[in-house]
């Protein structure tokens, strides 16, 4: 016990040295800070925001950003509406949409993987199969023709985004599982007449958490992209809820002339995604042990 | 190896088929009738009954379907509605354009991420793996469409130094040969058709290719990583190989096999990233021709589009497969 406090200790003072464990943290801290105010700007987004996102003042239209204490901080569009209140309410979509496709994408991904893992034999196959034949189709692809069939609107949009994104999880827990099975805590809740539901929920979910947690951030970051580009063609939510994707769009034909159309919806896709995978990153690296062979982060 | 990729071939084929049904079901159950689409809302009854038993919607869903598989056997995925012409011609006369826009794109994107990131992960924490981490996060965050307004409000609307759509400047490219602007142009030595081809193609290749650059460059430098730390990496310092022969000639060589990997996978991104991109630039792809056609319910054009996609996908799995052996020659099928 000693020893291996002693070897913590040392690994522990070598990271520090190298400059890795505050990096790690930085990186982390810093992901984590912009997520948080992510969801804190789309929670209290009516309270934030000066104006209603789609109220339209006529003689206001394509106004430039004229800094704050303006009426219009980030400027108008075309229709006189303010960028900053669109902006603010586009992050509410991003928002659910990010984290109902991760909550419910990891759900089934990991339910159907440890499913999978667990059981072998045809119910495995049946479900690999099932993988194999969702994942040949390139990615926006089988949004775009899911929502072509569910048609516009929130919840279609998350189903579209599902359609694709438990299949990483999927596979990474049924990888798991297949090792976690044979392991001798699966062996001994089997000798106390555990059932198989019982073992899959309370001993080997529970196990793959920490895995499932860095899924979940990228699967965050491509949901969000995801959801902007589907919007941005014309497929995603309604044209009357404001969302990044949709102003992304709108401004497609302005560029010439108001480049701040296109530049704050899209520099707040920019920035979301960027805080979600440093935060992913950091996750990763700090649960990764290859971390401490290679003496930098992977 | 064959019998391994024979085996794999053959397993492509319920899986392809499951994807045709699936596709040719969610096509034809959207809502929206092409039929009113194409001839109007005030079209009368008996014409829409004419239009739907002239392109078979009159006949049960199995029945279409199963003509369809068929025909698609035969290599024919019947006439589109929209141009009146056969599938298979319509997206010939568009894939070309997609196909020169992604090799260029992978080719940015390799060329950069590669030596970016075989430098950055042989020097470990130091100042050019701190900037090529940050490049590699920067690129994966970067929404391409983003990108592409961007890069034409700078380049192209403030500086005025690229053009914004379009793949060649109306009266300069000459006759069309193969459908690739620039190897046409090459075939006919036409130089100032290649350069004019080539500022067209930049802007939307390097929109195209950040996402699949950030990506790469990430798992480059993770990868190499992981060989410095090799036995055989040891033994090639100790017999006084100078470092960068070590980096280039040893490591970088055993990094590659999951940067092909993620090559493979990422093609299918690019696939898809085609269709956004080609929508902002105006390339005249098969990508943007899958929006138009599914705006205009062109039931018989979306699905062939989304089986080539889709096949391409799985062929591109495939040869990556293959291409293991040949790149690692301890990996055998």
């Amino acid at each position: 016990m000693q020893s291996l406090t002693l070897e913590s200790a040392t690994d522990a003072r070598d990271a520090v040295r190298a400059g890795i464990l505050p990096r790690l943290h930085v990186k982390a801290f810093t992901g984590g800070a912009i997520v948080l105010a992510f969801i804190l700007v789309g929670l209290f987004g009516p309270a934030l925001a000066p104006l209603d996102p789609n109220k339209q003042e006529l003689t206001a239209m394509m106004q430039a950003p004229a800094g704050i204490g303006s009426a219009h901080v980030l400027g108008t569009d075309n229709l006189g509406r303010d960028i900053l209140s669109r902006v603010i309410y586009g992050s509410r979509v991003s928002l659910v949409v990010a984290f109902a496709v991760v909550f419910v994408s990891g759900f089934v991904g990991i339910v159907l993987g440890a499913v999978s893992g667990y059981f072998g034999g045809k119910v495995d196959f049946a479900i690999q199969k099932l993988v194999d034949v969702v994942w040949a189709f390139p990615p926006l692809l089988i949004g775009i023709t899911l929502m072509a069939f569910l048609g516009q609107g929130l919840f279609n949009l998350i189903l579209a985004l599902v359609a694709q994104r438990w299949i990483p999880y999927c596979r990474v827990v049924r990888g798991q599982t297949l090792s976690l099975r044979g392991r001798d805590f699966v062996a001994a809740a089997q000798c106390l007449g555990a059932s198989n539901r019982q073992i899959i929920v309370r001993h080997i979910i529970p196990n793959l958490i920490q895995t499932s947690l860095v899924i979940g951030t990228f699967a965050m970051a491509s949901s969000i992209i995801a959801e902007a580009s589907l919007s941005f063609l014309g497929v995603g939510v309604p044209p009357e809820i404001p969302t990044w994707g949709t102003m992304l769009a709108d401004a497609r034909i302005y560029i010439s002339t108001a480049w701040w159309l296109p530049l704050f919806p899209g520099l707040c896709i920019f920035i979301t995604v960027l805080g979600i995978n440093l935060l992913g990153d950091g996750l990763r690296d700090l649960l990764d042990p290859r971390l401490k062979r290679t003496g930098a982060k992977i | 190896m064959t019998s391994y990729l024979a085996r794999r071939l053959a397993g492509t084929i319920p899986v392809l088929l499951l994807i045709s049904l699936l596709v040719f079901l969610l096509i034809h159950a959207a809502p929206g009738d092409p039929t009113l689409l194409l001839l109007g809302e005030e079209t009368n009854a008996a014409d829409i009954a004419k239009a739907k038993a002239h392109w078979g919607l009159d006949q049960p869903i199995y029945v279409q379907y199963g003509k369809f598989l068929v025909s698609v056997a035969g290599g024919d995925f019947g006439k589109s509605f929209k141009y009146a012409e056969p599938v298979i011609g319509v997206i010939k006369s568009r894939l070309p354009a997609t196909i020169e826009l992604a090799i260029f794109a992978i080719l940015i994107a390799t060329l950069m991420a590669i030596p970016l990131g075989v430098w950055a992960g042989s020097k470990p924490n130091s100042w050019i793996d701190n900037l090529g981490t940050t490049f590699g996060l920067f690129g994966i965050s970067m929404p391409s469409f983003w990108l592409a307004i961007m890069l034409i409000l700078l380049l192209a609307g403030v500086l005025n130094i690229l053009p914004t759509s379009g793949r060649s400047t109306y009266g300069i490219a000459g006759p069309e040969q193969t459908g690739f602007y620039i190897l046409d142009s090459i075939m006919q030595r036409n130089g100032r058709a290649v350069w004019d081809a080539l500022t067209h193609i930049f802007l939307p290749a390097l929109a195209l290719g950040i996402n699949m650059l950030g990506i790469l460059m990430r798992v480059t430098r993770s990868s190499i990583l992981e060989v410095m730390n090799e036995d055989y990496i040891q033994t090639a310092r100790a017999k006084g190989l100078r470092e960068n022969k070590v980096v280039w000639r040893h490591v970088t060589r055993n990094a590659l096999i999951p940067v092909i990997t993620v090559v493979g996978l990422e093609l299918g991104t690019l696939l898809s990233g085609s269709i956004i991109v080609e929508t902002v630039f105006s390339w005249p792809g098969s990508g943007s021709l899958l929006i138009t056609a599914l705006n205009a319910r062109d039931y018989p054009l979306v699905t062939g589009l989304v089986m080539i996609y889709t096949a391409a996908f799985v062929a591109i799995n495939l040869i990556i497969d293959g291409l293991y052996a040949i790149v690692d020659p301890r990996i055998c099928y």
